[in-house]
């Protein structure tokens, strides 16, 4: 009698559905990312030892650079149907008498933090290169004369009633510039600021106190 | 790993069957490729979110505040002079020009033993309540979620009569992280109040004739 054989067994395993899942994850974890925006000029932050996290959306981002330049963000709100940039874009238009076309709103919308004259939004807008782009960023103006920071701020909190004011400051921006900033913000009736810093933990423990004299 | 392909050697002769191809394509490389992929996206969506410090500044131009501004104590004020390069001067009491001698200005910096052991001698009581009260909750002496401790701690800071009240003054020299330490070191030893308020001309004054 021939031996039954039982069947060679290949030794592979099958790894259509690992692969399945993995593409979904994946897929998943792309949309969700929401990447670091290039950002317009380095900024290094001080550290600090808060530990509570920046909202996600609802905020302004007022960024100063080293050289005392102020660029201006705002994000379009928790919800996609808001448009919130787009809106601040035609009413700032408004202001100062410029007309922008649907398609300069919708474009705006989709770029980030900026920082011009607003007389150089259109070429900033219309500009197809990142490169040409970046050169329009000068910063946004502030004095005295011709506060568009204000007026930026002013709009935005009539665009989006919730937003909070988060302030990115690099450490070794004079301490004068940034107090020109908060005032402004503050004659704007925005009282509470998030100053955006890095983590560095440190502690003092009981037993680190100094004796009493 | 690659899947070996056996070619049956004609057996009997005869007729010659094309060459079988197994059907089966190798995924090892495409899930190596995948699993990097999604170790780097979960690690850096985790980390990409900026901390923040939270600070309220005091309504500006308010009549009503103005009017019932609250009266501090002088000697519970401990003034705190920033003018740049890492340098800070500090005083108790008030500088004022009318009744003289004014204060001296005693000169500290930003490390462990500067300013710190400054604040942390003067805030002895408050801070070793706190931190006994953190302490405890970490060792699991009692368990209560972190707002009630939080508004614990607030309520503790509220009911301070003893710690100094800080006030913080800059000049034109000094740096955005100046400000941003010293209101980490507020932190760091629970002082219960503290303002950020302009630089008097005295004190510009003082600070010009304080050793550098």
């Amino acid at each position: 009698m021939p031996k039954i054989k039982a069947p060679a067994r290949s030794p592979h395993i099958d790894m259509t559905p690992m692969v399945d899942l993995f593409s979904v994850l994946l897929i998943f974890l792309l949309l969700t990312a929401s990447f670091r925006p290039s950002e317009v000029t380095p900024i290094e932050a001080p550290n600090s030892v808060s530990e509570k996290q920046a909202p996600d959306h609802d905020i302004m981002t007022i960024l100063i650079s080293k050289d005392s330049l102020v660029f201006f963000n705002i994000d379009n709100g928790a919800d996609t149907t808001t448009h919130f940039r787009s809106k601040l874009l035609e009413k700032m238009g408004e202001q100062y008498k410029i007309t922008f076309t649907p398609k300069e709103l919708e474009k705006f919308g989709k770029l980030a933090t900026f920082g011009m004259p607003i007389k150089d939004m259109k070429a900033w807008l219309n500009a197809t290169e990142s490169k040409e782009r970046d050169k329009y960023q000068k910063g946004v103006p502030t004095d005295s004369t011709d506060n568009q920071l204000a007026w930026w701020v002013r709009m935005a909190r009539l665009t989006n009633l919730s937003a909070e004011v988060a302030l990115k400051a690099d450490a070794e921006t004079p301490y004068m510039v940034v107090k020109k900033v908060m005032d402004l913000l503050q004659d704007n009736k925005v009282n509470k600021f998030n100053l955006v810093t890095n983590l560095m933990k440190e502690e003092v423990k009981i037993s680190d106190l100094p004796p009493a004299q | 790993m690659a899947e070996l392909i056996v070619e049956e050697k004609g057996k009997k002769g005869g007729k010659r069957r094309p060459k079988k191809h197994s059907t089966r394509i190798d995924m090892t490389p495409m899930v190596d490729l995948m699993c990097l992929l999604i170790t780097f996206f979960m690690l850096t969506t985790a980390f990409s979110k900026p901390k923040v410090m939270v600070i309220t500044m005091p309504e500006k131009n308010n009549s009503d505040q103005l009017k019932n501004a609250p009266q501090i104590a002088a000697i519970r004020t401990l003034n705190i002079l920033l003018t740049g390069e890492d340098r800070v001067y500090y005083y108790m009491g008030m500088a004022d020009p009318k009744k003289p001698p004014l204060p001296t200005l005693e000169k500290s910096d930003f490390s462990k033993d500067g300013i710190r052991k400054v604040l942390l001698l003067r805030n002895r009581d408050l801070f070793t309540k706190i931190a006994q009260y953190r302490d405890d909750r970490v060792k699991g002496k009692f368990v209560v979620a972190d707002t009630t401790a939080e508004n614990e701690i607030k309520k503790l800071k509220k009911e301070d009569r003893k710690g100094p009240i800080v006030l913080i003054k800059a000049d034109k020299l000094a740096k955005y992280k100046d400000i941003v330490n010293i209101i980490d070191e507020m932190a760091i030893c629970n002082i219960a109040s503290y303002a950020i308020v302009d630089m008097s001309p005295v004190e510009a004054d003082m600070l010009k004739t304080a050793p550098k």
